[in-house]
């Protein structure tokens, strides 16, 4: 059935308001959004590592999931998700549990492409049935903006601030679906948000009815990180998007296939202008930082296109 | 009917597995535990068991694992040594204060470093404050049953701790000895089936673990967790009656050995109680006054019983198998003189730690502490409190 925006928002929400993450915050976008792909008949487990979203969603004795959740700590949430598929299987086979579930965890980048990329990378290789939904905000978020392996070259980050013989954080970001995708993992893809969210709808629903273990990697922009006016945040996904910087990509079986082409690619430092994360790289001097950050992109970009054709 | 066989105390813990039939495993290899994982993986690929044996990359993940199955409403266990456990400590304390029954087998071994692999207490001892139950054994047997025992205690309702099962690295986990075996109907009926109030599972009911608890309620959620560990007392003693009741064998928060008239005592855990325990026989022969009581349940630590059964004792001797880096003495000694404190006349105490990284104590060594403790008994002068025996001056 063709995707319908006004019918998908008419299904009862399973993650619901109240919470207490930031607004204009990327996070709970995501969480919303993967959860209404989920069809309505079918139970979930969310398991989530430590992180914004745990501290924001299930503060005792108030939970914003309909469903069941658990989080135990911050680097092992896809080992915790594999103790509750595999308990799953077994209660199955004793005829205890009868009912359809899915499993989804969410940890941000840092408890994705950092401290959690071992479990991680130890559950897309046993082969659970489940799906790992990294929302990326790019840094350390809830702990106040420190960097991570995810957080792009020049952005300002308190652990690597904007001084006088360094400028934001030195190195390029980690390309953990590449990562992930070389698991050999039955699905794999990229997401943000953009106009009616059919790409991440139908993403999350791939990955969440494809058997076997799944990643999806989704921008989720920080307002407090990326400093940006809250207002903004659509226009910041569509740049990240338009810019080719956070190409929407997926990999099925090992195919890459790109799930949206920018009609007209638009320059890196147009994106790079509403955060004030990379205020520095417009100052004089910098020009350097704007050329780099652009010919990065361009080089993934191309070097992308080319596992897609 | 009971049989008998000949077990390694790795094998003995995984035959109890097995016969137990848990629905997860979570498993990491690391000497000298790796058998007990090697034995179960054996039982899974033969089709003994229903159990989803689950190898992840690391014990952190493996108690991770369990933390997910128990919550999701399973029966979950693990086993680990050492530095295996060093890296589950953080999910050793999520494990506890979630409370989750999960049983885990430690063989015990050194901490590193300089790396080492063989026994002592210290990866358990530095264990002990996680929320842990903690039961441990002087022999295969012992572990055995202590195995067989572990489900039931941590599911008791108003306890609903998890429980580490403890035995000597090398010492019991690969020694082999003669062992009585329950049959599986007998071990299954034991522990029964699992049928937990609250899981993620539950259709009906839909569950949250693991909240971010703010200081407005992280305090009353710490005593109740204070709480379970003071139920887990009756629930050991009431799964040990029944355990009784269906063997013969008879299990406390410790064992008393010729305590009733003795003067001289050790405290100690582990093997070591049976090189002590002939040392005993020995001077008991030459007619002296001497007893040793064998810790089982270190936590929840049987304070007032302790203090009890040493009361009428002159001089008593705590033989840590850690170094706690007080500066003043080891874990069991710590406990041990705290114990004896509320005692309106108590003994002369002194600490010894001993057997750091698998050195050997002989029953020479054991009848030397006796004789110490009889010199602290007839001049009533301690000398130093905390000592180490067993170790050159230079290395």
């Amino acid at each position: 059935m063709a995707y319908n925006f006004k019918k998908e928002l008419e299904k009862p929400e399973r993650f619901v308001g109240g919470h207490r993450l930031c607004a204009g915050c990327g996070a709970g976008i995501t969480l919303r959004a993967v959860m209404r792909a989920l069809e309505p008949g079918d139970k979930a487990v969310v398991t989530n590592a430590t992180g914004c979203v745990e501290v924001s969603t299930f503060m005792y004795p108030y939970t914003s999931w309909t469903d069941s959740y658990i989080h135990t700590a911050f680097e092992n949430a896809a080992a915790t998700c594999s103790g509750v598929t595999a308990c799953y299987e077994a209660l199955k086979r004793r005829g205890k549990v009868t009912d359809n579930y899915k499993f989804i965890t969410f940890g941000g980048d840092g408890g994705t492409y950092d401290i959690g990329f071992q479990s991680l990378s130890g559950a897309m290789e046993r082969g659970h049935d489940m799906v790992y939904v990294c929302y990326d905000n790019e840094a350390y978020m809830n702990t106040g903006i420190q960097r991570s392996s995810s957080t792009p070259r020049f952005a300002n980050a308190t652990t690597a601030p904007v001084g006088r013989e360094k400028q934001g954080k030195q190195q390029d970001k980690k390309d953990l679906t590449a990562i992930m995708v070389a698991h050999g993992i039955p699905y794999a893809a990229q997401t943000t948000f953009l106009g009616n969210f059919r790409d991440l709808h139908e993403k999350a629903k791939k990955a969440i009815y494809t058997e076997g273990p799944c990643f999806l990697n989704v921008l989720s922009p920080c307002p407090r990180g990326w400093q940006y006016d809250t207002a903004l945040l659509p226009k910041i996904t569509q740049l990240a998007v338009d810019t080719c910087l956070w190409p929407m990509y997926e990999v099925e079986d090992g195919v890459w296939h790109l799930t949206y082409e920018p009609k007209k690619k638009v320059p890196i430092e147009e994106y790079m202008r509403l955060q004030g994360r990379f205020k520095h790289c417009f100052q004089k001097g910098n020009e350097w930082m704007l050329e780099a950050a652009q010919q990065y992109v361009d080089e993934k970009w191309e070097a992308l296109l080319a596992k897609c054709r | 009917m009971a049989h008998l066989d000949r077990l390694s105390g790795n094998e003995a813990v995984a035959v109890a597995m097995r016969q137990i039939d848990p629905d997860v495993m979570g498993a990491f290899p690391i000497t000298p535990s790796t058998e007990i994982p090697q034995y179960f993986a054996q039982y899974v690929a033969d089709g003994l068991v229903n159990t989803e044996l689950v190898t992840v990359e690391s014990e952190h993940s493996s108690m991770s694992v369990c933390m997910g199955a128990a919550a999701a409403g399973g029966r979950a266990i693990s086993a680990t040594s050492s530095a295996g456990l060093a890296l589950m400590y953080e999910t050793l304390y999520v494990a506890a204060s979630c409370r989750m029954p999960i049983v885990l087998a430690v063989s015990t071994r050194a901490l590193s470093g300089p790396i080492n692999i063989n026994n002592d207490h210290s990866d358990a001892m530095g264990a002990r404050d996680s929320g842990w139950i903690q039961i441990y054994a002087e022999n295969n047997q012992e572990v055995y049953d202590n195995y067989v025992q572990a489900f039931p205690i941590a599911e008791t309702e108003n306890v609903r701790l998890p429980v580490m099962i403890c035995q000597d690295g090398f010492i019991t986990s690969h020694a082999v000895e003669n062992i009585e075996l329950l049959e599986d109907a007998e071990v299954k009926s034991f522990v029964g089936t699992y049928e937990p109030k609250h899981y993620l599972l539950n259709p009906d009911e839909p569950l949250a673990v693991g909240p971010y608890d703010v200081t407005h309620y992280y305090m009353e959620h710490k005593r109740q967790q204070a709480e379970a560990m003071r139920n887990a007392r009756a629930a050991i003693l009431a799964q040990a009656e029944r355990f009784e009741a269906l063997t013969g064998r008879k299990y406390g928060f410790f064992e008393a050995y010729k305590m009733d008239d003795a003067e001289l005592a050790l405290v100690l855990m582990g093997s070591t109680a049976g090189t002590a325990k002939a040392a005993v026989d020995m001077l008991r022969a030459e007619g002296r006054k001497v007893g040793l009581v064998k810790i089982r349940v270190f936590r929840p630590f049987p304070m007032e019983e302790l203090a009890e059964a040493l009361k009428n004792c002159r001089a008593v001797a705590v033989m840590d198998k850690s170094e706690g880096f007080s500066a003043c003495g080891g874990p069991l000694f710590a406990e041990t003189r705290s114990a004896l404190y509320d005692l309106e006349t108590r003994p002369k105490a002194i600490n010894i730690v001993y057997g750091l990284g698998g050195r050997d104590v002989a029953v020479d060594d054991v009848r030397a502490l006796y004789d110490r403790l009889a010199d602290i008994a007839a001049t009533g002068e301690t000398g130093p409190v905390y000592s180490h025996i067993g170790v050159r001056e230079e290395a």
